[in-house]
């Protein structure tokens, strides 16, 4: 198991190298100079020179990767002198537009994403599941017909408009969540704050979701149901409430698990749509600002970590996987 | 005996796993080195157990899968190198039926355009018009021309591997390969589908590599009959010599296994019964193959390798055979 | 002879889209402790559906049973198709269980051999975890499989073909069940595998007088095994008689045809004697007898019935019963005749 867990997150690691150096790339082949971006309105060609020099823009591409990649374990200094600018490790860049290092941004940011995140999932695994379960063990009844009548409504219905629609009744309308003007408050600091801040937000990404997780359930519960090891079952006379909840629920588990862990990883990239609506200032919205202020720096640390994401929950997934199916062969 | 038209030498296809020790290249040996001949116009059954490359033997001989090594000799020609261009010209002289006449038929064409498919990719239009073309060979095979624009879904499993049939004989091939074509099909059904294969074999002079774990039904079609085990000959010889005299105890055993429909001579009857599982193809045991589940093993027979060798009629791989 | 099974006009049919299919229409037969019973017939026979009605298996709704199902548990006699659910669950496992055809896919294959095993004794022997894994590991001893104390921690996918139809079969014997019903137990097995199976299941026939009622297609597997025999077509039993009898002296057509469509080994390269069309589809079943679409011998039948009345299942011996409009003297001369041809 050790093994196998080392050469995947060697792997891994492998991989996030090649990622980070084909982005890195695509950015730099962007038809701008990266030096002029960085320059406000009084803009003289002095002020560009200094700054790419100060950015390292003058260097060669692959020098400039190196500074990159080794800002994340040294840290890096921009320019000298007085005019210093220190980001220190882990540095993942400098922000000329925030005059701040990138990595203090994401900070900032990441936890409130991270919180939508796990909180969304949360709600919409007792709820898609749960659903899921209901209407494969009321098949073609009022509770699967119900069900599947959610499923279509919340799958058709885009983020924005359920987003807007909760934010409009909840919170205007009926008073129900205050309008959070005061801003992020951690889950330590106050619980109860922390709730009422996310509540709606997590509502409105767990309906999306909670209704593809609805249908996987039932369509996997139904199918493993009629598979010949759950008539096995059956016919050593096990009842019908272990047959569905040890037997069948159990195969299910992990294909489910590996849906929920990309989706996730999907998340933390950034629920632009949503965070937007409710005003959050996760990553989403950092990626989304930087992209309209071709604030690149930020747009690679982004781009970058969502794909760090995306690999380790695969990591995570695939080890999940091999602890809960044991036909799955660790080498 | 008429000339061979199919010469296989040798042949050897193993399927890397993709696992192993370091270094090491761990290797599914499906087949291990076979040869055999097979005449115009003769039918040659290819038995053994799940696993033992009889299958994959097939597709290698028809370079659906590309040997490791050895060579494919179809009509003079050696095509074990040829690129999938050059095949292209040969394949209508060499075709396969498949074991499953429920996955091997696109659901979305009908049964016309299934069968006139080998004109169209070879560009042939037949004297007739494809469309006369197709409806003469499902007359053939005892389909109702008239069902030229159904699905197979319309038809049943006995029916289906008859449309199988009419494809692979619509160029009138000199070699078919059956992968198991009646393993799926009820007895009654199973027996006019035989009776189908031989006919045509014998109208067309067709040669054929029949492949089935069924030895009563390889009997029944075959003029030769070669066992296989792990990847590995064990014996070819005259379908009456194999059963009447079995050489290899694994050809004995085989036989001896199969239960007869004959109540009296099954109370009286002895089974061999072989102990154990079949070895891993990943890691054969050494010298003879079949050493491990084999009650006449000696010592040498877990070190040195049989050869096939000829005995009487029969050609055996056995250091100790039987009869 | 003590009885275990008492199948008495079984009917049985499913609802579908395309209209009812009457899946078994009218089927009755008997088992008796220390025999095996096969009910042989081509796919759409019936004879799945027989076995799994007997289990109580067929799912509620989709199912419209009836006819009566007399099972001896332990010597009290219940029927399976008026017992409530939970009573069927009692016997299930215990006084009748059951091994299927395909032990691949019949293993869960999330959890251990042991655990799956003592599930089937811990479910009728409540909180006895102890001895139903003592009772597992003796099981799989029984049936063959080297240290099972070892092999008792592995997962299905650990194990051969040959070996999972093993573990079905100790699964099966854990409540050591006075009936066992095995549903085509070989047919996806190779055929060296198959001999040791059989043989196992032989000793263990033996060995706890069960009765056997065995589902299958193979009438090698039938002439090896059975001592009665039950052949189905389009969800009746056309014929029934002890094993010697359907063999040498068949009365139905349709057993003469099934035994002349075999290819045997012994037999040379003769022309096989198919039995010509397919069967009837079971929704639209043909008024009269429903063979007599592919039947040869309706000439011979002096009342001309075959199209347009089914025949009943008679006998001139109280064993050895079919159905068929032709006079039975004259199957049996014409029969032994033709058959003489396919034996040698």
């Amino acid at each position: 198991m050790l093994k196998f867990i080392g050469r995947r997150a060697a792997f891994a690691a492998m991989t996030i190298l090649i990622v980070s150096a084909v982005v890195f790339m695509i950015f730099s082949f962007l038809p701008f100079d990266p030096a002029s971006l960085t320059c406000g309105q009084r803009c003289t060609d002095q002020i560009v020179e200094a700054n790419r020099v100060r950015l390292g823009f003058d260097k060669p591409i692959y020098e400039q990767y190196w500074l990159f990649l080794s800002g994340i374990f040294a840290g890096r200094t921009y320019g000298a002198g007085s005019a210093a600018f220190t980001c220190p490790a882990p540095s993942f860049g400098y922000s000329f537009n925030e005059n701040a290092c990138v990595t203090d941004m994401i900070r900032e940011a990441l936890p409130i994403t991270i919180s939508l995140a796990i909180g969304a999932l949360i709600m919409w695994l007792i709820v898609g599941i749960g659903l899921g379960i209901i209407a494969a063990k009321f098949k073609n009844r009022w509770p699967d017909t119900s069900s599947s009548v959610f499923v279509l409504l919340a799958t058709s219905l885009p983020t924005f408009v359920t987003g807007l629609a909760l934010l409009i009744w909840v919170t205007i309308k009926w008073k129900l969540v205050p309008l959070s003007l005061s801003g992020y408050t951690s889950l330590i600091d106050n619980p109860f704050k922390f709730m009422q801040y996310f509540i709606l937000p997590w509502i409105t990404l767990a309906i999306a979701y909670a209704a593809i997780y609805t249908r996987f359930t039932r369509a996997a519960l139904l199918e493993t149901l009629g598979e010949d090891y759950i008539r096995t079952a059956r016919a050593k006379g096990v009842g019908e409430r272990v047959v569905f909840f040890k037997h069948t629920l159990r195969a299910v588990l992990a294909p489910l698990i590996t849906l929920a862990g990309l989706d996730f990883a999907g998340l933390i990239g950034g629920a632009i749509i949503t965070e937007t609506i409710f005003n959050l200032p996760g990553l989403g919205r950092l990626t989304l600002r930087s992209v309209y202020e071709f604030d690149l720096a930020v747009v690679l640390a982004t781009t970058i970590l969502a794909a760090v994401v995306v690999i380790v929950m695969n990591l995570i997934v695939d080890m999940l996987y091999a602890v809960l199916d044991p036909r799955v062969r660790i080498v | 005996m008429s000339e061979a038209i199919l010469k296989i030498e040798n042949l050897v296809k193993h399927f890397p796993t993709g696992k192993g020790k370091r270094g090491e290249k761990e290797v599914v040996k499906a087949v291990d080195g076979i040869s055999f001949e097979l005449k115009a116009g003769e039918t040659i059954g290819l038995v053994g157990e799940s696993g033992c490359g009889k299958t994959t033997a097939g597709r290698t001989i028809l370079k659906l899968v590309e040997p490791t090594s050895g060579k494919i000799i179809f009509e003079d020609k050696d095509i074990t190198d040829y690129s999938s261009s050059k095949m292209r010209a040969i394949r209508a002289q060499m075709q396969i039926i498949f074991q499953d006449p429920y996955s091997a038929l696109n659901p979305r064409q009908t049964i016309g355009k299934i069968i006139s498919a080998p004109f169209e990719i070879q560009g042939i239009t037949p004297q007739e018009g494809t469309k006369g073309a197709v409806q003469n060979l499902m007359a053939r095979v005892g389909l109702n021309p008239e069902h030229y624009n159904r699905y197979p879904h319309e038809f049943s499993g006995g029916q289906r591997q008859r449309i199988g049939i009419a494809r692979a004989i619509a160029l009138k091939p000199r070699f078919i390969v059956a992968d198991e074509p009646v393993s799926a099909l009820d007895v009654s059904i199973q027996a006019q589908v035989i009776n189908l294969l031989e006919d045509l074999q014998e109208e067309e002079k067709i040669s054929m590599v029949f492949i089935a774990h069924d030895l009563s039904v390889v009997q029944h079609i075959s003029d030769r009959v070669a066992v296989m085990y792990l990847g590995k000959m064990m014996e070819i010889a005259a379908t009456a010599d194999l059963y009447a005299k079995p050489r290899h105890p694994y050809t004995t055993a085989l036989l001896s296994a199969v239960p007869l429909p004959d109540p009296r001579s099954e109370r009286t009857r002895e089974h061999i019964i072989l102990t154990g599982d079949l070895p891993s193809p990943i890691n054969p045991p050494a010298g003879c193959v079949f050493n491990t589940r084999c009650w006449k093993a000696q010592d040498k027979c877990r070190t040195d390798v049989p050869q096939l060798v000829q005995l009487g009629a029969s050609q055996v791989a056995c250091h100790f055979p039987e009869n | 002879m003590t009885e275990l099974l008492r199948i008495e006009d079984l009917h049985v049919s499913f609802k579908t889209d395309d209209g009812m299919v009457r899946a078994v229409d009218g089927v009755s037969l008997t088992l008796n402790a220390g025999e095996t019973v096969a009910i042989v017939g081509e796919s759409g026979s019936g004879k799945t559906v027989t076995s799994l009605s007997v289990m109580g298996l067929h799912k509620k709704g989709q199912a419209e049973i009836s006819g009566s199902i007399s099972l001896s548990d332990h010597g009290t006699f219940k029927d399976v198709v008026h017992l409530s659910d939970d009573e069927i669950r009692d016997i299930r496992g215990r006084a009748v269980a059951m091994i299927f055809q395909d032990p691949m896919s019949s293993l869960h294959p999330y959890y251990k051999i042991g655990s799956q095993l003592a599930e089937g004794y811990l479910v009728h022997n409540r909180g006895k975890k102890k001895e139903a894994m003592a009772r597992a590991l003796e099981m799989l001893d029984l049936v063959g499989i080297p240290e099972p104390a070892k092999r008792a921690q592995e997962f299905p996918h650990q194990f051969s073909g040959g070996m999972r139809q093993r573990v079905m079969i100790a699964m099966a014997l854990m409540n050591s069940p006075q009936i066992l019903i095995a549903d085509e137990p070989t047919t996806a097995l190779d055929v060296t595998v198959q001999a040791q199976i059989l043989a196992l299941l032989s000793k263990l026939k033996k060995e706890f007088n069960m009765g056997i009622l065995l589902i299958t297609h193979d009438l090698g597997v039938v002439a090896q095994v059975a001592d009665r025999v039950n052949v189905m077509y389009a969800g009746r039993i056309v014929e029934e008689g002890p094993v010697d009898d359907i063999f040498y002296s068949p009365l139905a057509p349709y057993t003469l045809g099934l035994l002349k469509s075999v290819p045997r080994v012994s037999k040379n390269n003769e022309r096989l004697k198919a039995i010509p069309g397919q069967p009837p589809s079971l929704i639209n079943l043909p008024v009269g007898c429903p063979f007599a679409p592919r039947c040869e011998y309706k000439q011979h039948s002096s009342e001309a019935g075959c199209n347009t009345t089914r025949p009943a299942l008679l006998g001139t011996s109280s064993t050895h019963r079919s159905r068929c409009h032709v006079p039975e003297k004259l199957r049996h001369e014409l029969f032994a005749k033709e058959l003489k041809e396919v034996q040698g």
